[in-house]
């Protein structure tokens, strides 16, 4: 295992270290001691590694994220996965606002609350949140599927296009132009499939949630719709 | 009297209630939403026209016109960035993307710069390979909507853009009807074909000047620091937004005038919001002055830059480079009057054209349909591009050498005078023939 003081060693050194990686590195577990809550580490990673962040970690942690897994054992600061594209990133406290944002793909788990924003314009990333998220989560959230098993603030799923949003608590209002929608047998698979990914197969069932998506009646210009634009 | 001979007064159109007003008030009434279109804004403002040089005379001598060095290359990005770009011109092209262009014109738009040794700049939508492939120098845009923006394009630019606002619309977001929304340009922005894109207004994951430089410190150690970051606002508060941006980290600033074109927005948005690129220019410098960073942040200017006085003219008032884009699209084929036939079918004329939101444009530009696209030769198109930046550089170069300077960033506010008191008060120059700049004692 690797490992990484940055108490000792500058948070541009570990970037630089970990971008340097190559794709069959056998330096695949890395370990990051005194995060102190730095802006910006493990960004830009493309190496199938581990790297776990053994503190709080500031604004966009793991941000464009490529095939690495990025632990961080505390809590995330704003834009924790922004962008990321794949791989796999795990805040085992809470998340600040904007968790996720626009990120493309992988999985994004969070075992506390996220804050405002979470999964905002996201374009394929799977999001898991065990707690809940604040308002405007899901806001313009284009593909992708975000799994609340908490409570979801106002506005949840604003301007939604075709992104999939699971809640297994209440939700405090619908954006505009987000509605519930059937639970068919191809939404609880993925909700299945998305809960195992992230360890919580057994902590709860498929049947607890609703579903939530774009009801499509803004994706063209209409006069009729004047007041939502 | 002769009751049957009284002379008439002529019929006279109002001022205020002008023919297009009472068109509008018409169209507004019958469709109940607001009219879309692109281009920049098309009503008279003060601009460069309105400034003119001071040639050489006794206390100043110029350079040969064809025999003495003018040089005209600029360097952006030297602030942090491990490789700045070195252009050999400083005239850039604006970004425009993938989905309002069609792929021949951004194909053009590539070859022509490449050839004329300076940057083009990608746009809402994300990078296409054949934009890379074409372009020598390509600017990478990171825009609220994150549109085809990943890490692997990212590391292919040779300097990024953080749109923060653009002068047709400061404060709105990117709009793209569905007539454009192709299979391809759906597919590079995540979106289900044929609807109409509202891109957001404002970035997801940062917020204030603050925020700002954590995400420039991010994007610096996604690159390894090597690549130029620029920061692009629209005209509004130019001397707070280009401070904030030098705060922020910025190595460029970009400063857009209500001139600039879109591709989509509305009208009362382009021709109310923002100010004129001349009256932007001087607050932005005196910015960059203030904190020592004139000419070690580099400023581009854009928003109706047409003509080598024009470039002559925003170096002069302290620009290290300029960026054009609606005369760009120009210099490829828009709006040409052999197209007129095609234009009348639309409703318009050639010069007028600016429904680029409708994607039915006769030179096949602003365009996603296949056949009109194919209309355009992105290699004789780009001839022309590069044929018109040569240009534009030439008659730099010509104004430069009268007065005197072996480069172009040798130009200053002196050379210039101004033919109104708006442009006077707005250029910081004096009246032509006076010694006054009205409100320079009060700045």
């Amino acid at each position: 295992m690797q490992v990484v003081d940055l108490d000792r060693s500058t948070r541009r050194e570990l970037n630089a270290e970990l971008h340097a990686l190559k794709k069959d590195t056998n330096e695949t577990h890395w370990r990051v001691l005194n995060p102190g809550g730095q802006h910006a580490l493990a960004v830009g990673l493309d190496a199938p590694i581990t790297v776990e962040i053994a503190g709080h970690a500031g604004y966009y942690c793991a941000g464009m994220n490529r095939q690495a897994t990025v632990v961080v054992e505390g809590n995330a600061g704003v834009g924790v996965g922004e962008n990321m594209m794949s791989g796999k990133v795990h805040v085992r406290g809470d998340a600040s606002q904007s968790a996720g944002a626009t990120a493309h793909g992988g999985l994004l788990v969070i075992d506390g609350n996220a804050s405002a924003r979470c999964g905002i314009s996201m374009k394929g990333v799977n999001i898991v949140v065990k707690g809940s998220v604040g308002p405007m989560s899901a806001f313009m959230a284009q593909a992708g599927a975000l799994v609340v098993l908490g409570d979801a603030g106002d506005a949840l799923g604003d301007s939604i296009y075709e992104a999939r949003l699971y809640v297994r608590g209440a939700v405090k209002s619908l954006g505009a132009d987000c509605i519930e929608k059937e639970m068919r047998d191809e939404h609880r698979a993925e909700l299945r499939a998305l809960l195992d990914q992230a360890g919580l197969n057994g902590e709860c069932r498929v049947e607890e949630f609703r579903r939530y998506g774009s009801a499509r009646t803004l994706y063209n210009f209409h006069v009729d719709n004047a007041a939502a634009y | 009297m002769d009751l049957t001979n009284i002379p008439r007064t002529m019929p006279r159109h109002s001022a205020t209630f002008d023919p297009h007003t009472l068109s509008e008030i018409r169209r507004a009434a019958a469709t109940g939403i607001y009219d879309i279109r692109g281009a920049g804004a098309k009503r008279a403002l003060p601009h460069f026209d309105d400034l003119l040089f001071l040639g050489a005379s006794i206390s100043r001598y110029p350079l040969e016109g064809y025999r003495e060095k003018c040089a005209t290359d600029v360097w952006l990005g030297t602030r942090f960035a491990k490789k700045p770009i070195h252009l050999k011109i400083p005239v850039t092209i604006a970004g425009m993307s993938f989905g309002s262009l069609s792929a021949q014109a951004k194909e053009a738009l590539g070859r022509g710069a490449s050839i004329a040794g300076t940057s083009t700049t990608t746009g809402d939508g994300g990078m296409t390979a054949e934009e890379r492939g074409h372009s020598q120098t390509l600017v990478y845009q990171y825009l609220p909507s994150r549109y085809g923006m990943n890490p692997a394009d990212l590391l292919k630019a040779d300097a990024i853009e953080v749109v923060i606002g653009q002068g047709a619309k400061p404060g709105g977001g990117g709009m793209l009807l569905g007539q454009k929304i192709s299979d391809r340009v759906a597919a590079m922005r995540t979106l289900p074909k044929g609807i109409d894109q509202r891109s957001a207004c404002r970035h997801p994951d940062w917020t204030g000047p603050d925020d700002l430089e954590i995400k420039i410190q991010e994007l610096r150690e996604i690159t390894d620091y090597e690549k130029p970051i620029y920061v692009k606002v629209g005209a509004t508060r130019p001397y707070y937004d280009v401070a904030l941006a030098v705060k922020s980290g910025a190595d460029v600033v970009v400063l857009d005038g209500m001139q600039g074109g879109t591709a989509a927005t509305q009208d009362v948005f382009i021709e109310h919001v923002g100010i004129p690129i001349l009256a932007a220019i001087r607050p932005a410098v005196q910015a960059l002055q203030d904190l020592d960073m004139h000419r070690k942040v580099q400023l581009i200017v854009s928003g109706g830059i047409r003509s080598g006085a024009d470039v002559a003219k925003a170096l002069a008032l302290g620009a290290d480079a300029v960026a054009i884009g609606t005369a760009a699209l120009v210099a490829l084929g828009d709006n040409d009057p052999a197209l007129e036939e095609e234009y009348q079918k639309l409703g318009t004329t050639a010069g007028a054209y600016d429904d680029w939101q409708d994607g039915r444009d006769p030179a096949g530009i602003t365009t996603q349909d296949p056949v009109l696209a194919a209309r355009l030769d992105p290699i004789a198109a780009s001839r022309r591009l590069a044929n018109y930046l040569s240009v534009l550089t030439l008659e730099a170069q010509t104004i430069a050498r009268a007065c005197g300077k072996s480069h172009l960033h040798n130009l200053e506010p002196e050379d210039l005078v101004a033919l109104t008191i708006e442009a006077a008060a707005m250029a910081r120059v004096p009246l032509a023939g006076t010694s006054w700049i009205p409100g320079a004692d009060r700045f």
